[in-house]
């Protein structure tokens, strides 16, 4: 196997607030091979979106990434000058963000924001600016995309304006995308056309896609592997579709119990007692202990590496599944 | 067909707020907006005793507006809702504590400056079901009944977590002793592992208290969960109504098909999923379109679709259906 594309090492992100120290994301390692999607799950406040940010060098003070490394192909992220962070943000590695309404630029038409975009990298004519933006509207099915330029983005329904900020995020080709709850906000049919295009979108241009997502059954649908996180760590990664159906993690297990989908019409629930623990007071040991039905004393020290072929979780008590 | 709420030809038109400029504007052609939004059309239906009836839609289909005039908080356009054959609304004022609502989102339904027990206990001291001496035990007694602490009536809202907060707007709502709940969305801003713990709670006590709901949701399988009968809204109608097992497993508008077909569902196997979503936009409320409102996304969609609009007619035992060319029945 070639050397992957993205290589994470024991990434630390906190925020030094005045209430003390929010350990946002404490000690994750993964890894992204070429062209491969990478579904990052998490409820709120697990740590998924930071980890999202802190790849691409976005975390502002009083977040700082205090420990690990970021290697993309071959070349490490934590501690790059901005300026060198500028010139590969939006060129190699680019973002999708959950609300398109706040990342869209109000006053500027969307060719002008993507004209922009195309010349932030590459000294290019305008025109030739752009013809690029008007190809990628096209490819994700934006109709008549060269008329549709001089649009603004109120112009644009939700499902149209996050179609724009996917293609800007295609502009420069990029290796990664990280997508951060792109379709969220949208409606369900909306949502659906957006996950085939990104699917296709993928395959055809060979790009890396980490989406990150509190939604299992879109990352079910959409990812190739798939990445559990639980206040600021990773609990389990694997094959999406042998994770989800046989999860080695309890807390994994749990997520999925909680669904509606995985119980009879009208039947309580199977749900996780408590809630989230305060990114200031995580649990020493094993931070999802507490809720846990598989806890005991053990679980006060830091959780061991379960390992099965190409799965991981991290759990004193593993629920034993067949490899 | 009988029920405890009936709702008859309920309509809500929104007119935009025309200042005496906008008008002058709008005759000279400048473009200013001065249609009205349809955001309920002629909408009938009924919700049995101790029946859970869900609405689903998309955003603005009119599923929360529809939940709103139902619970007596805005006046239809025209159109009535009776609760047991007594009007909700008389003069744009509601008329009854029979009905109570709970919101989609409990940062802003609970008033951040009220502590937690003066929030449960202000509408039952108002209408005279709790004596202001029992107040503390009647807070206690709802606190606990949604699995919270009695000790946190002192406590304001910021304090509490968004799932905890729903717990305090269902007691809130509860504590009235209401007949008929109206949800909207309950559970669409909560964690997947806290949604799970509000639909439970929303079981326990619905059956506990022989609830009849209203349940509005975007979200189908929350809707399937919980329903017994399903309504299905799109842009201001009902296209589809009947039992929700029923509806789910052979939908018989396009739309609800189609609707159900976008989901992306668990996926548990390792096949490729191919997603079919339906194609193009929601058209605006401003300007639905001609006929059946579903006409420009529908795949069987014939010319009697684009001049004729299909009302909603009995299709079977409890269902019906308001479509020209619907998929076939399978009871039938």
């Amino acid at each position: 196997m070639s050397a992957p594309l993205l290589e994470v090492r024991d990434l630390r992100t906190h925020f030094l607030t005045r209430a003390g120290v929010a350990k946002a994301v404490d000690g994750v390692s993964f890894s992204l091979g070429r062209g491969e999607i990478l579904g990052l799950v998490g409820e709120s406040g697990s740590g998924k979106s930071v980890t999202g940010f802190s790849l691409l060098g976005l975390v502002d003070p009083p977040g700082r990434i205090v420990g690990g490394s970021i290697r993309f192909d071959g070349r490490e992220l934590v501690g790059l000058p901005p300026a060198e962070m500028r010139a590969l943000r939006g060129r190699r590695l680019a973002m999708v963000f959950q609300d398109p309404q706040a990342t869209l630029n109000p006053v500027l038409s969307i060719g002008a924001q993507m004209a922009l975009a195309v010349r932030a990298h590459e000294a290019v004519s305008e025109r030739a600016a752009l013809a690029r933006a008007a190809a990628v509207l096209a490819r994700v099915g934006i109709p008549d995309a060269a008329r549709r330029l001089g649009a603004y983005p109120h112009e644009f329904s939700g499902g149209m304006r996050q179609r724009v900020a996917i293609a800007t995020a295609l502009l420069h080709g990029p290796d990664l995308i990280v997508a951060d709850e792109p379709t969220t906000a949208l409606d369900v049919s909306i949502q659906a056309q957006i996950l085939a295009e990104m699917k296709s979108l993928a395959a055809e241009s060979g790009t890396a896609l980490i989406w990150i997502s509190h939604d299992l059954a879109t990352v079910s649908a959409l990812a190739d592997r798939v990445l559990v996180m639980y206040a600021g760590r990773i609990v389990e990664t694997g094959p999406v579709g042998a994770v989800l159906r046989a999860p080695i993690h309890p807390y994994t297990r749990g997520l999925l119990d909680s669904l509606p989908a995985m119980a009879a019409p009208g039947q309580r629930l199977r749900q996780i007692p408590g809630t989230a623990p305060s990114l200031l007071a995580v649990p020493a040991g094993c931070a999802f202990a507490p809720r846990c039905p598989r806890a005991d004393a053990a679980c006060g020290a830091p959780p061991p590496e379960a390992r099965l072929p190409d799965r991981l979780a991290l759990c004193h008590h593993p629920i034993e599944v067949a490899a | 067909m009988t029920g405890l709420v009936v709702a008859e030809g309920l309509t809500r038109r929104f007119d935009p707020r025309l200042s005496l400029g906008d008008r002058i504007a709008a005759l000279l052609g400048a473009a200013v907006e001065t249609r009205p939004v349809r955001a309920v059309t002629d909408v009938s239906f009924v919700v049995r005793q101790g029946e859970t009836l869900g609405l689903v839609g998309e955003s603005g289909c009119g599923k929360s507006t529809l939940g709103r005039m139902v619970a007596g908080i805005l006046p239809p356009t025209s159109g009535t809702v009776r609760i047991g054959g007594a009007p909700v609304m008389r003069g744009g004022r509601k008329t009854t504590t029979r009905i109570q609502t709970v919101f989609q989102d409990p940062f802003a339904s609970l008033n951040p400056r009220r502590r937690i027990g003066k929030i449960i206990s202000e509408g039952p001291l108002a209408h005279g079901l709790v004596t202001r001496a029992r107040v503390p035990a009647f807070v206690a007694e709802w606190l606990a009944r949604v699995g919270l602490d009695p000790a946190v009536a002192t406590r304001f809202p910021h304090q509490f977590s968004g799932g905890q907060r729903q717990r305090v707007a269902i007691a809130r709502a509860l504590a009235m002793k209401p007949d008929i709940l109206v949800c909207d969305e309950p559970v669409a801003s909560l964690d997947v592992s806290i949604q799970a713990q509000i639909l439970n709670l929303f079981l326990e006590l619905r059956e506990a208290l022989g609830l009849t709901c209203l349940f509005i949701s975007h979200d189908l399988s929350v809707v399937r969960h919980v329903s017994h009968r399903v309504a299905i809204m799109y842009l201001g109608r009902i296209v589809e109504v009947g039992p929700a097992a029923q509806v789910y497993a052979a939908p018989r508008h396009p739309y609800t098909r189609a609707l159900l077909d976008s989901v992306p569902r668990l996926r548990l196997d390792d096949a490729a999923v191919s997603f079919r979503p339906i194609a193009g936009e929601l058209p605006s409320p401003l300007a639905p379109p001609p006929g059946c409102a579903f006409h420009p996304r529908c795949p069987r969609a014939s010319e009697r679709c684009r001049r004729e609009r299909p009302e909603l007619a009995a299709s079977a035992e409890e269902a019906a259906v308001a479509c020209h060319h619907p998929h076939e029945d399978p009871v039938a």
